[in-house]
């Protein structure tokens, strides 16, 4: 029975990294400032998960500039696409099994 | 984890999902209003055009100026005090929320409406220029019917629903052409008071 908890994935652990999959998830692309007000954390923890996330391939960084301001633009890939949707089934069985 | 923390992971995704998507403080009220405005100048209206329901009557000239241009204005001032009261309302409830009043979601759905609108708009615009001022009634039926169609997949399900009513209203009016002005003031009145009062107690006590 245990054997379905091995299957969560470990980067998903923190319920940031979910915000920012979900986001990434409903919309095509979404900028920093973006992530940061819908998931209310300060600059330095949003950077360090997205870090955490592009290392895994799970998202797609752009960087440009508005004006003189630099911007950047995330979108999820299709390896983070795939590996959140495992890992939401996941959570969704062990709940089933839960009852 | 236990299973509770992945229940509250799981509604904690779908709620940002869903307010990252839909525009969901949109009140009732504003519908009301709106409705409230459009019944409003569709009574000015028949009053002033002697009772008839199609306005068609060329000889009528209430204050000196065309019927036409008369019923032209009336909509336009409906247009503006609808959209002022509806802008009122959900700006109200949005502060009572503490939510924020421009989203993406927010942003979408305006976009969104407003596309088949300006269209709608220009149809009739042209309409009239070709002097088919009868099709103009029935025509911004069918037009508000696919913006909020088109919008409503930024906001609550509901006003999908309402945009397949006002274009088959639309449909329907453009057969019965001399009935015009009833089916104007029932979809732009009445389904408006009755849709804003449904939300409104469905969603906003």
């Amino acid at each position: 029975m245990n054997s379905s908890i091995h299957k969560l994935n470990k980067a998903f652990e923190s319920r940031i990294r979910l915000g920012i999959m979900s986001l990434l998830t409903v919309n095509d692309e979404v900028d920093f400032n973006y992530l940061k007000s819908e998931l209310e954390i300060t600059d330095g923890n949003l950077a360090s998960h997205v870090k955490a996330l592009e290392k895994l391939s799970y998202l797609h960084v752009e960087k440009r500039f508005i004006g003189r301001k630099p911007n950047t633009l995330y979108s999820i890939t299709k390896k983070g696409e795939k590996a959140f949707k495992e890992h939401i089934d996941e959570l969704e069985k062990l709940l089933k099994l839960g009852k | 984890m236990e299973g509770k923390d992945h229940l509250e992971n799981l509604s904690y995704i779908r709620s940002l999902m869903e307010s990252s998507t839909r525009f969901i403080s949109l009140s009732g009220l504003s519908g009301v209003a709106a409705g409230f405005w459009a019944l409003c100048g569709a009574s000015v209206i028949y009053v002033l055009s002697d009772g008839g329901f199609n306005g068609l009557a060329y000889d009528q000239r209430p204050f000196g100026i065309n019927t036409m241009v008369f019923e032209l204005m009336v909509a336009m001032a409906v247009l503006a005090l609808a959209l002022a009261s509806g802008y009122f309302f959900t700006a109200r409830k949005v502060r009572s929320t503490g939510a924020k009043l421009w989203t993406k979601a927010s942003l979408n759905l305006t976009i969104n409406l407003a596309i088949p609108l300006v269209a709608g708009g220009v149809f009739c615009l042209i309409l009239m220029y070709h002097g088919m001022w009868v099709l103009v009634g029935p025509s911004t039926l069918i037009f508000y019917g696919m913006g909020l169609l088109n919008g409503g997949k930024y906001t609550r399900n509901d006003i999908r629903k309402l945009g397949i009513v006002q274009i088959m209203l639309g449909l329907t009016s453009l057969l019965f052409l001399k009935y015009t002005l009833l089916f104007w003031a029932f979809g732009f009145g009445v389904l408006h008071v009755l849709y804003g009062l449904y939300m409104y107690f469905k969603y906003d006590r």
